[in-house]
């Protein structure tokens, strides 16, 4: 961490450092444009007319900046035959998001609470047992998961996705979690039972209110996830209970009538805003989170 | 009386049973969400279920009929160059990046701020926005012809032959930040002691890094391989956008094959079979990395 007495590898001054210092600049510029550019490009493009996107180049700035694109996205594009934008299918994703956000991290945290500081016989391999729930490729899955979801009649309903990524989710934030307890000293939860706490209250009182860092963490990580997917919501909703990503594949996908590419790429951003706001305020724990939840399933 | 202590026995047994009490529902789940239904799918994949499910056993006929499925082993094919590339180039880029930034650099918040948004995106948004810069008559090409080479053509998109690497220059541009970041973790964690007795050696950077850091950061590319592979064997969502699985079934890959034998040819025998290669080869990659895993000291 410390590195400030010695400073990386090219070192000494002299004009051929100066010049080395000005090269890895410029290649971690060009790398920066590489990956800004197709940023660059949907939202330039979404401002554009449909005329306009026709007769200039993919990287020009609009001439003449027009929101209708955005407008039709929100509002009116055609997601398979009902034309109401993306409106409703993002209102989807926040009813799906929300609620299993929240119950699988609440889930995860008394999880890896019990696990670490109540350990019992077999507590590990209960651990390990639900963890490898995480790794496994979801396409094992997904049969008998739609049979069981059409046999309680959640088939095709937000609250069948709540309880798939719930239950898929919570593999990972007792992971989170219990990385965070085991660190922890059991001292303080001997001091808490000597002085009479039971299991709910020093975890209310005491453990819940220490692992703020990681409650973001697992948040932010099921936010991006849950939000992010794909695979549940094209196997498992139809029609008007798909989220936001399936809505958006759809109007891109569709091949009827004219190709309207600033719609497709105004539907993009709008479907991509959530996640990227998460990113951008709080991309630190964003980046713990990659780290901890590497094989993510 | 009697009844007083019968209930403070209660409540000793409760309280003493209930950490088990609070994780049983939770294991439960996930014995029968994980583990009931790969079983399941185990067991639907050694029968002759069609469009319904039939639990008569047929022995490996599923898995026969897989294995000679010219469509499947287009997914191999496709699986084998975008995995092998998608890793290279990732692990490329990552590392290369890392070993840039890891020189006190300035602004270094920001570039690494930038290196890194696009997995923060769905696979769909990526799928999207390369869907359209790849366009083959408004994307790429129409730029290179514009800068005076009228004959440029880039089709890659709709040409079966060479859709599966547009799939792969999608892939490597939303992940191989990622690598980035994994690299330059392990990087900064090299003891500082260590590159200044190199240094007073006289070992040059580049000596400093091929023979003595990166041999000590070797855990790391362990990790971003199995992470990489990982991503590779289950991309579903990027091939949905990008190609839609096409043209034709040319860029199909092991998961897209799944789901369009599950749910769109309702062969749910053959989609089950395909599930479980999956799943051998998953399990495959991730027994020995969490066998090391475990093995280190807890965090």
């Amino acid at each position: 961490m410390s590195r400030t007495a010695i400073s990386g590898i090219v070192r000494p001054r002299g004009l051929k450092n100066t010049l080395l210092r000005l090269l890895l600049f410029a290649i971690l510029g060009l790398f920066c444009l590489y990956y800004l550019m197709p940023l660059f490009v949907m939202i330039s493009t979404s401002l554009k007319s449909l005329e306009e996107i026709h007769t200039s180049s993919l990287i020009s700035l609009p001439k003449e900046v027009t929101f209708a694109a955005w407008q039709k996205a929100w509002s009116a594009a055609c997601v398979g035959v009902r034309c109401t934008g993306l409106q409703p299918y993002f209102m989807n994703s926040i009813l799906m998001v929300v609620p299993a956000v929240a119950i699988s991290t609440l889930l995860g945290a008394l999880n890896g609470y019990a696990l670490t500081k109540w350990k019992f016989p077999g507590a590990d391999i209960i651990f390990a047992l639900m963890l490898f729930g995480s790794f496994i490729p979801f396409q094992v899955v997904l049969l008998p998961m739609a049979r069981m979801l059409g046999y309680f009649g959640l088939a095709g309903s937000v609250y069948g996705l709540i309880l798939v990524h719930t239950v898929y989710g919570l593999s990972f934030t007792t992971l989170f979690f219990r990385n965070f307890f085991v660190g922890v000293s059991d001292g303080i939860v001997h001091a808490a039972k000597i002085d009479g706490a039971g299991f709910f209250r020093i975890f209310f009182t005491l453990l819940l209110p220490m692992s703020l860092p990681t409650i973001v963490v697992a948040v932010i990580w099921q936010f991006t996830q849950i939000w992010n997917d794909f695979l549940f919501g094209v196997a498992f909703t139809v029609g008007d209970s798909n989220p936001v990503t399936v809505a958006l594949n759809n109007i891109v996908a569709s091949s009827t009538g004219v190709k309207e590419y600033n719609v497709d790429m105004a539907a993009a951003i709008i479907a991509a805003l959530p996640t990227l706001l998460v990113y951008i305020v709080a991309g630190k724990y964003f980046v713990r989170g990659l780290a901890a939840g590497a094989v993510k399933g | 009386m009697n009844t007083r202590s019968r209930r403070i026995a209660f409540d000793r047994f409760f309280e003493r049973w209930l950490p088990q009490i609070v994780v049983s529902p939770m294991f439960a789940a996930s014995l029968v969400f994980v583990y009931g239904f790969i079983a399941w799918t185990i067991y639907i994949s050694f029968t002759k279920s069609g469009v319904m499910p039939n639990y008569t056993l047929v022995g490996f006929g599923q898995y026969e009929r897989l294995w000679t499925t010219p469509r499947w082993f287009v997914a191999l094919g496709n699986l084998f160059i975008f995995t092998s590339l998608f890793i290279v180039c990732c692990m490329v880029i990552g590392l290369f990046l890392a070993i840039l930034l890891d020189q006190r650099i300035r602004a270094e918040g920001m570039i690494r701020t930038i290196y890194l948004y696009p997995m923060a995106l769905s696979f769909i948004v990526t799928g999207t926005a390369w869907k359209w810069i790849l366009n083959p008559t408004l994307g790429i090409e129409k730029i290179i012809q514009g800068w005076g080479f009228p004959d440029f053509n880039f089709d890659w998109l709709v040409d079966p032959k060479m859709a599966i690497y547009t799939v792969v220059i999608a892939g490597v541009w939303q992940s191989s930040g990622y690598v980035m970041a994994l690299f330059l973790a392990g990087l900064r964690s090299v003891d500082d002691e260590i590159i200044k007795a190199a240094a007073i050696d006289g070992a040059g950077p580049f000596r400093t890094y091929w023979s003595i850091i990166l041999p000590i950061v070797r855990p790391v590319f362990f990790s971003a391989f199995v992470v990489l592979s990982h991503l590779a064997i289950k991309s579903f969502d990027l091939v949905m956008a990008l190609t839609g699985g096409g043209p034709g079934y040319a860029t199909d890959m092991p998961a897209t094959f799944m789901y369009s034998f599950a749910f769109q040819r309702s062969e749910l025998g053959t989609a089950a079979a395909s599930a479980v290669m999956m799943l051998v080869t998953v399990t495959a990659i991730f027994i020995p990395y969490l066998y090391s895993e475990l093995r280190r000291p807890a965090k």
